[in-house]
């Protein structure tokens, strides 16, 4: 009985990993390198990807612009209804992404109730680069404001009181004390919302649209693909899978493990 | 166990009757809803979706019962890989400009206006190919400069349909039964004889099928019954 209960995590882990991994190593053995190569020779794979990148970087920047100071105040203060105003910061984690395109349609579409006052400040955002970075930025923000908001909260207080003493204002403990030791966190935070927003799929269709270079994301080329070519809608997944590996490995590697576990809170 | 069970549960239908599973473009949603809820004999199941991804599904090992698409290319293709029975054309369907009530949109002449958004299907689907089959009959450079105001090349009918009530663009390509359905919110530009490309609907018995009778019954039934009629009232015509 003492040996059991090993046996049997080592089995739940065995059959999680096999099920985890199995669809992505499955990717990679159904193309061949070189067939990969030839299809990134494909001009609308490479428009796709420039695309995702562009669009993934954008939607980051805004991210971090605004999500590090909010994320700074919600860990660090405490106000009537706080937990509500922290549940609908996280909600569009749990929101299905078809709910999220048909959300940003009702709200800023053409027809949506600001959709006027967007028109009116000059800005296209359906079937535009700048609907997909909406998109994206709408459903990859609480990836990011959920862990920075962990981090800051972790930081030992007395280090931010320390340099309150010396004289340094809320806003300079803040760049200099809180964003570098929280910087681990705030890392990992990038990370997940960075994935989240190259894999976006439902919500850029439903409210960017389809279309080479300017909303075609990779995730919406390869639904393209799905149908006519098979073999490049592969090689567009594999590329997805190495760099969204790459970005987690080497958060592990410069972080330490514990960076992404989230066990920082 | 709790896997299985799992598994189990998700898999279970709840209907002692057998189920049919029909996999059909998705232009034939409502028709196809209206006519198979009480198909003798087998609980329908319909999966709708553009026609080139249900082929993928298919090619790639998956079984519904029938596959019914909007086009012919298709369907005879995957009879020649030996995955689909021959393929039965049951109805027809009209492609037509579709554009807001208030639009001023009265000829294709009219699409390659500067600035005009156009909302067609990507080329994989069969209104996209049908939406390129039209543009390359236009004189001169008139198509390449219609296309050249296309801002989406949609996955589906559906894509297209949504831009359009929702604003986002000023016309699309579209079967005319999907302006019939969308009601008084779109209206249907008709194309001249010379540019109409002929829509032709087919459908077969998916090789494998787990009730390859009743879904011959179905096939059937799509010419001819209950789901013919429901076809016609949408707005497709006869082969």
């Amino acid at each position: 009985m003492r040996r059991a209960f090993p046996v049997l995590l080592a089995l739940a882990l065995a059959v999680a990993l096999t099920f985890l991994t199995v669809p992505i190593v499955a990717i990679f053995v159904d193309s061949s390198p070189a067939e990969l190569i030839d299809s990134l020779g494909d001009p609308g794979a490479l428009d796709a990807l420039w695309l995702s990148l562009r669009a993934t970087a954008m939607a980051l920047a805004l991210i971090l612009i605004v999500g590090t100071p909010a994320a700074y105040l919600l860990a660090t203060r405490t106000f009537r209804g706080k937990s509500f105003v922290v549940t609908l910061v996280e909600l569009p984690l749990v929101l299905p992404p078809a709910v999220a395109g048909i959300a940003l349609l009702a709200a800023v579409g053409p027809s949506g109730i600001l959709g006027g006052a967007v028109e009116a400040a000059g800005i296209e955002l359906s079937l535009q680069t700048a609907g997909v970075v909406v998109a994206l930025t709408f459903v990859a923000s609480p990836f990011y404001i959920r862990q920075a908001m962990a981090s800051f909260a972790a930081v030992d207080r007395t280090l931010l009181d320390a340099s309150r003493t010396l004289g340094a204002s809320e806003a300079r403990g803040f760049l200099r004390v809180m964003i570098p030791t929280a910087m681990p966190g705030l890392v990992a935070g990038t990370a997940l919302a960075l994935g989240r927003a190259l894999g976006e799929f439902g919500a850029t269709l439903m409210f960017a649209g389809s279309f080479r270079g300017i909303t075609q994301t990779v995730p919406l080329a390869i639904y393209d693909r799905l149908g006519t070519d098979f073999e490049s809608a592969l090689a567009l997944s594999a590329v997805l899978v190495a760099i969204s590996a790459g970005v987690l490995l080497s958060v592990k590697l410069v972080h330490g493990s514990g960076a992404l576990g989230g066990a920082t809170g | 166990m709790a896997v299985a069970a799992a598994l189990a549960l998700a898999g279970c239908g709840g209907s002692d009757e057998a189920r049919l599973v029909v996999s059909a473009a998705s232009s034939m949603t409502e028709p196809l809803d209206e006519c198979s809820s009480d198909f003798e004999g087998a609980d329908v199941r319909l999966s709708f979706a553009g026609s080139d991804e249900l082929a993928a599904q298919i090619r790639k090992g998956l079984k519904p019962d029938v596959y019914a698409a909007a086009n012919t290319k298709l369907p005879d293709e995957l009879n020649r890989e030996g995955l689909l029975s021959e393929p039965v054309e049951f109805a027809t369907n009209e492609l037509v400009i579709a554009v807001p009530p208030d639009s001023d949109v009265r000829e294709p002449a009219d699409l390659a206006r500067p600035g005009l958004k156009l909302v067609i299907g990507s080329e994989s689907v069969p209104i996209g190919s049908y939406t390129r089959e039209v543009l390359s009959r236009l004189p001169g450079d008139e198509g390449e400069r219609i296309l050249a105001n296309a801002r989406s090349n949609e996955p589906d009918v559906q894509g297209i349909v949504a831009n359009l009530t929702q604003g986002a663009a000023d016309a699309g390509f579209v079967y005319v039964t999907d302006v019939t359905a969308a009601g008084d919110r779109l209206t249907a530009v008709k194309l001249s004889p010379e540019l109409e490309p002929d829509v032709m609907y087919a459908a077969g018995v998916v090789k494998g099928a787990k009730q390859p009778d009743k879904a011959r019954a179905f096939v059937d039934g799509l010419s001819d019954g209950r789901c013919a009629d429901a076809l016609a009232k949408a707005g497709f015509g006869a082969p």
